[in-house]
């Protein structure tokens, strides 16, 4: 496995830096796309509600290669043509915002009734209300599930892998498949998943902990 | 457009598609029972903490859990050959999501199990259990109760996660509906639309049920 990282560490870290670049843009956009859809789920309103839940719902139940693969193969036919690597971002920021709509609804759920109440009775609107008192607090309790989100991201990028996306799946690929040494190339390439991976999750474990 | 979606949906292309949905079916429900079994006690094992053993365990749990499925996946079916055992697609497939969810559902159950108080098992100890009998008699059959609704979210996600098994060339619903716009482009829509409302259908009902049990438990 070392004379792999030898040979190829060039195409590795190059895989390596597209898993996080797709990685962290597919966390940001998906955060706010999914703090958007949790607010409309909250909201009063009962057809941005439904909005929500059907977005929710879709998302949640397709799988996240047969959206990526839509967006690599119908988008380009009738709309816009993009590579592998945009379709697959695309991909999955649609898929992590429903279940970080779902994380993130649980945290404003799990704040005080009262502190609405309370943030209405002074005067602030529904949406101030919102944004100033419920959301910063329930954004602490959702941080391990939002952490554990990230992990699951970063181990989905690898179906950049089915659509080119020149990530680290995917270079795992062709250097299995030009040295031959299927097993040490896999190796590899599953040390440096580990290497992003395992230390998030094992904070996410010791912040429940303290949290709980 | 319209013509396309009567074309696309003749019986020979949706025969094909449905066998697909059998496939898919199938692997999910061998992996499912497979990584039950082997996730409870995995869990078990790493709550009970027999001394290194569990440790180990533990890590190896952690290993597999943090690595993405796709990986696993061509682990077992372009790995395994290198040391001599060439497993077919369907059980190399199933193997792959046996042991990735497997490590999965082992740590929904060890949360599960420390979620139970822990007077329960003192309690037990107390009326002259002994550590098994109390784990197995007391602790677990009300710990599985708390776990259902976690573990029904995680069949989801691993019926969703066959559609990645594609890339060994599963002949499940993804790979069909590509060989079947693959013969004519015009059959890509229909295509789409048949597979993302098969897996909703499936997904969806499961997530019912996932809520119903939640609401029941609750």
């Amino acid at each position: 496995m070392i004379h792999i990282f030898q040979n190829y560490w060039g195409t590795l870290l190059y895989g390596l830096g597209q898993t996080l670049l797709c990685s962290l843009l597919a966390l940001v956009f998906s955060l706010i796309l999914g703090t958007l859809f949790a607010l409309l789920e909250e909201s009063p309103s009962k057809v941005a509600r439904g909005i929500a839940r059907v977005y929710i719902e879709i998302f949640r139940n397709i799988p996240l290669l047969v959206i990526t693969m839509f967006f690599y193969v119908v988008f380009p036919l009738y709309v816009l043509k993009m590579n592998g690597f945009t379709a697959g971002t695309i991909g999955l920021t649609l898929y992590t915002s429903a279940f970080i709509a779902e994380t993130v609804r649980a945290g404003i759920q799990s704040v005080d009734s009262g502190q609405m109440e309370g943030a209405r009775a002074n005067g602030l609107s529904f949406w101030q209300a919102m944004r100033y008192i419920i959301l910063p607090q329930a954004f602490r309790y959702v941080i391990p599930p939002l952490g554990n989100q990230f992990v699951n991201l970063v181990k989905n990028s690898s179906t950049l892998a089915f659509v080119g996306g020149f990530d680290l799946m995917y270079q795992g690929n062709v250097i299995a498949s030009s040295s031959l040494e299927t097993i040490a190339a896999y190796s590899a390439v599953g040390v440096l998943y580990l290497v992003i991976t395992m230390p998030i999750s094992y904070y996410m474990r010791y912040l429940e902990k303290r949290l709980a | 457009m319209l013509q396309n979606f009567i074309d696309a949906y003749s019986p020979d292309n949706l025969r094909y598609l449905f066998g697909g949905l059998g496939i898919t079916i199938l692997v999910s429900v061998v992996s499912i029972i497979g990584s039950f079994i082997i996730g409870s006690i995995l869990g078990i094992i790493r709550y009970v903490k027999i001394k290194y053993f569990s440790a180990i365990v533990g890590f190896i749990i952690d290993v597999i859990r943090n690595l993405p499925l796709i990986l696993i996946l061509f682990f077992t079916y372009f790995g395994l050959p290198n040391l001599g055992v060439k497993p077919e697609i369907i059980p190399a497939a199933i193997l792959a999501m046996t042991i990735f969810e497997s490590t999965m559902l082992a740590e929904i159950v060890r949360s599960g199990i420390q979620a139970v108080d822990s007077g329960q098992m003192e309690g037990a100890r107390a009326n002259g259990l002994t550590y098994w009998q109390g784990l197995w008699h007391i602790v677990l059959p009300q710990a599985m109760v708390k776990m259902i609704p976690a573990i029904v979210s995680q069949f989801i996600s691993l019926v969703k996660d066959t559609s990645l098994a594609t890339i060994i060339l599963l002949p499940e619903m993804l790979y069909r509906s590509q060989i079947i716009y693959g013969q004519n482009t015009n059959y890509i829509i229909p295509m789409f639309v048949a597979i993302a409302l098969m897996y909703f259908v499936v997904c969806y009902c499961l997530s019912v049920l996932a809520r119903y049990l939640e609401k029941r438990q609750a």
